[in-house]
């Protein structure tokens, strides 16, 4: 990949919460590294606690890691960059005292656009996300998808290069997830946007993603990046093609072994561990979320 | 149940609640001319009333109530800001909630009109130490629930704020204060209501002037239709500025 094809550069980054012997230390990510090309779309799947979700707030400067850098473009992350990188989280991210546009207006006066500008490009991205008749209602007022619709109107209007998506659609329901995938890859085709997006669903990696970073257990660190050879948008019908399927078989191999691992490691305390050996032996007495 | 039933079932307990007055007026009246209680304990209704509508026409209400309400308003402003500005530090620190936090809600059970004659004694009998004890036991439900309130705001909404760029002061203004508004008004109402209480109270037990210094006033006079007018006229303010709390309050949430 040549350097100005890179939006972001990640470099041997590793992260813990807490100190090392300390009842809550995790050692949630290990030395990764990886190169997040403009324009693609790469989703990041693993077991849970695997840290895809704390490499994810590392990208976006959320989270400072314990070891390693990340650069936008040339840009070294030290904080959030509004400017540069926008987040859809996975639910009630909105703020629930302010209407759909509310939200949406307020998104783009924190990352400083203009006022004048503010009200046209709300409209356009509600337009786009097919909420502009619910722009006056409040969030408690519409469905959990809705709801996410409406996050991601946030996100598209601060007109970042990069989106971090944090399992945006891990709260919904199979079918409106269904839908919601479909019309984000049409929604994403016209765009050239960079797009990074954690999800617990093999199906949503294959159907979304160009690369998918597979995570290994805890102490997460990428294990695999498979490749989906797929324009976009892709068609609703490309989930029953035999290449999805085997993409898909091959992810559920790869993390199969893992999540056994993952599962072992939160359930087995005191017996042995997998992987890692004595580095787990200071694993928090339950399987905790690494998400800050 | 369907809206008729409803509407039938409220006017329903509209009558109850106005057969309800109409009864305690009757015993009331049956008390004072048929069962023989002293006239000077429990004066008729009638003549309350003929009272309650003297005191009404000659005005002469006016400075006690300006007086009373005069304290409690400084009272109040004085324990809202000092509320919710020490609530809102606070809550910046988890340390400092679970340090002060337990200590707070210890002291608010403690009943602080028991220091009624401190306060007389470093603030005399005017209104000085009557805004003092209102403005220390209404300070405490209002600082408990600012720090209530503010904990209360959800973590993604502080997070997703930050990564849109939000400076302190927008967070504060659009995230922090917002989300913690409700709960902070539930704080200020109730401070209000305490207030109120407190302040008539300690009017009754040592001061200069006011409502409850006219009452106390009216009772040892043995004047007691007087006094039960200006009961009923307290009641009547306590209960109106009540209904402005609460109104204002469900207007601050929306």
């Amino acid at each position: 990949m040549r350097s100005q094809d890179v939006a972001v550069r990640i470099r041997d980054v590793s992260h813990q919460f807490g100190e090392e012997g300390e009842a809550h230390y995790v050692n949630a990510l290990l030395g990764t590294s990886l190169d997040i090309a403009r324009g693609e779309l790469l989703c990041l799947i693993g077991p849970s606690g695997c840290g895809k979700s704390t490499l994810l707030n590392i990208i976006g400067g959320l989270l400072i890691p314990t070891a390693g850098t990340v650069h936008v473009g040339v840009t070294p992350v030290r904080g959030p960059l509004p400017r540069d990188i926008a987040f859809v989280f996975q639910e009630n991210a909105l703020f629930p005292w302010s209407t759909v546009n509310e939200n949406v207006m307020l998104g783009m006066m924190f990352q400083g656009v203009p006022r004048a500008e503010r009200e046209e490009r709300a409209r356009k991205s509600l337009t786009a996300v097919g909420l502009a008749e619910f722009a006056h209602h409040y969030p408690g007022q519409l469905s959990g998808g809705m709801r996410q619709r409406a996050a991601l109107a946030r996100a598209l209007s601060l007109e970042t290069g990069i989106l971090l998506m944090d399992e945006p659609f891990g709260a919904l329901d199979e079918q409106t997830r269904m839908i919601l995938g479909e019309d984000l890859s049409v929604l994403l085709a016209r765009t050239d946007k960079t797009i990074v997006f954690v999800t617990h669903s093999l199906g949503e990696a294959v159907f979304l993603a160009d690369r998918v970073a597979v995570f290994s257990a805890r102490p997460g660190t990428i294990k695999e990046i498979i490749t989906v050879d797929e324009p976009h948008p892709r068609k609703p019908d490309f989930v029953t093609t035999e290449k999805f399927g085997a993409l898909r078989n091959r992810l559920y191999t790869l993390l199969h072994d893992e999540i056994r691992k993952a599962v072992s490691e939160s359930a087995g305390r005191g017996g042995a561990v997998g992987d890692g050996g004595a580095a787990n032996g200071a694993a928090p007495p339950a399987p905790r979320s690494t998400r800050e | 149940m369907s809206t008729g039933d409803r509407r039938r079932d409220r006017v329903l307990s509209r009558l109850v609640q106005a057969a309800f007055l109409i009864a305690v007026l009757t015993l009331w009246h049956l008390a004072t001319t048929k069962w023989g209680v002293s006239r000077l304990l429990l004066p008729n209704p009638a003549r309350v009333y003929d009272e309650l509508k003297d005191v009404l026409r000659s005005g002469e209400f006016v400075g006690d109530l300006r007086i009373t309400l005069t304290e409690v308003a400084v009272a109040f402003v004085l324990s809202s800001v000092g509320g919710v500005a020490l609530g809102f530090l606070l809550s910046r620190s988890p340390y400092l909630v679970r340090v002060f936090e337990p200590l707070l809600a210890a002291i608010y059970s403690v009943p602080i009109i028991l220091f009624l004659p401190l306060y007389v004694l470093f603030f005399g009998l005017g209104p000085a130490s009557k805004i003092a004890l209102g403005a220390t036991i209404s300070f405490f439900p209002i600082v408990l629930n600012t720090i209530a309130g503010f904990s209360t705001v959800e973590r993604v909404h502080v997070v997703a704020a930050r990564s849109m760029g939000a400076s302190d002061f927008q967070l504060f203004r659009w995230v922090l204060l917002p989300g913690a508004l409700p709960v902070i008004l539930a704080g200020l109402r109730m401070g209000f209501i305490v207030a109120l209480l407190s302040i008539l109270g300690s009017e009754t037990i040592a001061s200069l002037a006011g409502l409850g210094h006219r009452i106390v006033h009216l009772a040892e006079a043995m004047d007691t239709a007087r006094m039960f007018a200006y009961i009923a006229f307290v009641v009547a303010i306590a209960a109106s500025l009540n209904v402005i709390v609460t109104m204002l309050e469900v207007r601050g949430r929306r």
